[in-house]
């Protein structure tokens, strides 16, 4: 720099120069342009921002119904991989509900941080045998999940599905806060609920329930396990615990429910505890009705149908049929 | 061959990452038999201060020999080899601030504030020897720890860093954040503040390292007073002249600093400059010491959870007697990052000043899983002592389960008493066999006088363990319609009201 520098506090300003004063003008306007654009744009004449959240809808899981398999395999025996293999095996075999690429969900009941011998989550056998059986069938995917009521982390691990799964080829999937989406599940209770965002990604479900007592509803069986599909305060639900329990079977359709009734909670659920409470029955129910199949395992808990509400209130909703004696059902016994 | 200020670097790295190992590791995910505590069980001021309240050197605690004893010999090796903190606030103070050199001489020059490190470890002790442990407060293991567990890991978990599945809260956890930020902003206005003029570790340190053999060493005839020594000083300790071993933290920078190789690290030679002692004011000492004997009766006259059993103090299952727990428990938050459903929680007055920030079940955010006793095995002093599941549930050859308290319905709230509504979601999660929680279907008018049937909740108190997962799942969602306070808790002996003996019906 040559000449003189003016001082430091006399420098003198150069916006009067038209060149640069067109230029600081022009973008002074351009932003306060942007500014008014601005406050348009998010200009809300109630105090609450309307976004409209996406309600989603479970699509229905079912198969074509055939007239060559029976409705309901029940198979007793002590050996469970090939129980569950039976059983389905009655209705079609594993490749009539699963195709090759589908990506299966599995809803074991995995509410309680227990040991399989206390009988309170389905047995981990039981998951593993039929995550085989998708994986056999050229499932592309097997996910298992649940919305436990313990801590989620250790009621798959303690429970011993988590290890059951992974052996087995499939993944766990734990719920958190944010895996939950809206969902419409057009109950006459059940409105829109927070469900877990794998029902809605999978092409196929497969319903695991345990057979186990329960002090409200008189028992936890197939349709009291899509509790667990749920996320929000779900034990308000208890409150109109039969209408509640008809709703989530009418907005959950299954390819198919198998029954784990090798261990039986007879006492003291849907926790259980100890293992006093618990009777080794060694029986998988296989089923495509989940009432007749409720229906059924009421025996195991010593009820009878007429006793439990929420069974008739299924039946007139048409979701299945609460005498299953009716219906076209295999038993067999292995081993 | 690498100098020794590489080889102190490596060890700063390692001990920061293992640090950030075992904090991560400290869940029922990875907690696969790592000894996550073990930089609380390293540290001696746990070790002494819990000797003086509690009489004796707990298990792990006396690894902090390990420390100790090399400090009478090296000196305070701690503070920049090993302390997470120190390491933390060393490279913030290091990268995060833009000095001239000039100014880093002046930055590093000892200052008389630095003193105030031995009378807070002074009034700490005291208050220890009167039975009364604070220095869970100030310990920098426990402040990392604790602001780890509370503050960072859960904002670096918003990032979708996946440590959890559901972020945890905490009680009043901004001031556990607000003290750690503090911490690290100070580093900011000097280097090193916590290190050099607060903590009472490092001034634990600087007393047990006086006299030690092996320090750094200049030979006056070499030294051309250049100061050039100063400008990475880490502990401010006078290199250049009389060095004040107490705060050098042998970090090693001055020898490499040194133009004229005038600096070692090692035994005296012929022409090795002098040490300082220790630079502590006798009269602010005596006066430190007087003042903590008439801190501590005021700190005692509050209402606390020892002096009358508080419903809300509700400790995790192990912990001991509440005298003996404030007696061991440095606040450390291992227990609160650990346990997997966040019930526990850092109390803010609940239990008096003396339990500021030692844990407390709050049953709305979370409640105690009926298998669990993580938190036993990650206390590093036993407050909260290390128990087997079958002590915890009660199975033999164990007669009793740990009980935490008791619950009771608040029947003005709940469903089925006030409001003639099915519900009992407290009978369904009550995890003990038979349930704690039984009901009796009974027949009642609603307003129309129209007659149902409702089952209502009783709980059975001696079957109940105070877990509270029914107070923590009741569908009241604000305030409970059953709640569990303290009373019953196996680990008091006066805090009971079943007349002990009285069977289960």
């Amino acid at each position: 720099m040559t000449g003189k520098r003016p001082k430091k506090k006399n420098r003198l300003e150069s916006l009067h120069e038209r060149r640069l004063f067109l230029k600081r003008a022009s973008r002074l306007s351009g932003g306060a342009a942007i500014l008014a654009a601005g406050g348009y744009l998010v200009y809300s004449d109630s105090p609450v921002r309307r976004t409209p959240e996406k309600i989603h809808t479970l699509p229905d899981y079912r198969v074509e119904p055939s007239k060559m398999y029976p409705i309901m395999s029940i198979v007793r025996g002590l050996n469970v991989d090939s129980m569950v293999k039976q059983a389905v095996d009655k209705l079609g075999g594993v490749s009539r509900f699963i195709k090759k690429g589908d990506t299966v969900l599995l809803k074991p009941n995995v509410g309680w941080d227990r040991m399989p011998e206390q009988a309170a989550n389905t047995g981990p056998e039981v998951v593993g045998a039929v995550v085989g059986l998708c994986r056999q069938a050229g499932a592309g995917r097997v996910w298992v999940s649940d919305v436990s009521l313990n801590d989620p982390r250790r009621s798959f691990n303690r429970s011993g599905i988590e290890k059951a799964v992974h052996d087995a080829g499939g993944e766990v999937h734990i719920c958190g806060d944010s895996d939950f989406v809206q969902t419409d599940m057009g109950g006459s209770l059940l409105k829109v609920w927070p469900v877990s965002r794998f029902f809605m990604e999978a092409d196929k479900v497969i319903n695991l329930p345990i057979v186990k007592h329960h002090s409200l509803s008189g028992c936890t069986l197939s349709m009291k396990n899509w509790y667990g599909v749920l996320g929000g305060r779900r034990n308000q639900l208890h409150q109109d615990i039969h209408t509640s329990i008809v709703d989530l079977a009418n907005a959950l359709k299954p390819t198919l429910t198998i029954m784990d009734a090798v261990r039986v909670l007879k006492r003291n659920g849907p926790t259980g505890g100890n293992p006093d409470d618990v009777v080794r029955e060694n029986t998988i129910i296989a089923s495509l009705d989940e009432v007749a199949l409720d229906s059924y395992s009421l025996g195991f808990l010593g009820l009878v149908p007429e006793k439990i509400p929420f069974l008739a209130m299924a039946e007139a909703r048409q979701i299945g049929q609460v005498d299953w004696r009716s219906l076209n059902v295999s038993q067999s016994q292995l081993g | 061959m690498p100098g020794l200020r590489a080889i102190r670097r490596i060890y700063a790295i390692f001990f920061f990452v293992l640090f950030l190992f075992f904090i991560f590791s400290a869940d029922f995910q990875h907690l696969k038999g790592y000894e996550v505590s073990l930089f609380l069980q390293i540290d001696p001021l746990t070790a002494i201060a819990g000797l003086l309240t509690s009489h004796t050197l707990y298990k792990g605690l006396a690894l902090s020999l390990v420390i100790l004893i090399p400090t009478l010999f090296l000196g305070r090796f701690f503070c920049s080899w090993v302390c997470p903190l120190g390491v933390l606030n060393q490279w913030l103070s290091h990268f995060a601030n833009k000095r001239r050199p000039s100014e880093e001489y002046v930055v590093n020059n000892y200052r008389p504030i630095y003193r105030i490190k031995y009378y807070i470890l002074t009034l700490l002790l005291v208050l220890s020897a009167f039975g009364m442990l604070q220095i869970g407060i100030f310990d920098p293991i426990a402040v990392m720890y604790r602001s780890f567990t509370i503050s960072v890991l859960p904002a670096f978990d918003k990032i979708e860093a996946g440590i959890y599945l559901n972020d945890p809260l905490f009680n009043g956890g901004i001031f556990i954040s607000a003290l750690f930020l503090l911490i690290i902003l100070a580093n900011r206005f000097l280097t090193r503040f916590w290190c050099r003029v607060l903590c009472p570790l490092g001034a634990l340190l600087g007393v047990f390292s006086q006299w030690s053999l092996l320090r750094i060493h200049r030979d006056v005839e070499k030294c051309t007073d250049c100061s050039k020594c100063l400008q990475f000083c880490q502990g401010g300790c006078d290199p250049d002249g009389e060095l004040r071993v107490s705060e050098c933290h042998v970090c090693m920078n001055c020898l490499e600093q040194c133009p004229e190789t005038a600096l070692h690290y090692g035994l005296a030679t012929a022409k090795s400059s002098v040490a300082k002692p220790l630079d502590i004011n006798k009269r602010r000492m005596l006066e430190t010491v007087v003042g903590a004997g008439f801190l501590f009766p005021m700190l005692r006259s509050s209402i606390s959870a020892h002096a009358s059993p508080a419903p809300t103090v509700i400790r995790p299952p192990g912990s001991l007697a509440e005298e003996e727990f404030l007696a061991r428990c440095i606040k450390c938050a291992a227990c609160m990052r650990v346990c997997p459903t966040n019930v526990l929680q850092p109390a803010l007055l609940e239990t008096g000043f003396e339990g500021l920030w030692t844990p407390i079940l709050i049953n709305r955010q979370g409640y105690c899983e009926h298998h669990c006793v993580l938190c036993g095995q990650v206390c590093p002093t036993a407050a909260i002592r290390p128990i087997s599941i079958e002590e915890k549930i009660g199975k033999k050859p164990f007669e009793e389960p740990i009980r935490l308290g008791t619950a009771f319905f608040d029947r003005g709230r709940c469903l089925p008493w006030a409001m003639q509504t099915p519900c009992i979601v407290c009978e369904e999660v009550c995890p003990t066999s038979p349930k704690a929680i039984w009901y009796r279907s009974t027949e009642v008018k609603d307003r129309n006088g129209k007659i149902k049937l409702v089952k209502q909740p009783f709980v059975e108190p001696t079957t109940c363990i105070g877990c509270g997962i029914c107070e923590n799942q009741c569908p009241v969602t604000d305030k409970a319609a059953i709640r569990v306070t303290s009373v019953g808790e196996s680990r008091s002996k006066s805090n009971r009201m079943i007349l002990e003996g009285k069977k289960v019906v």
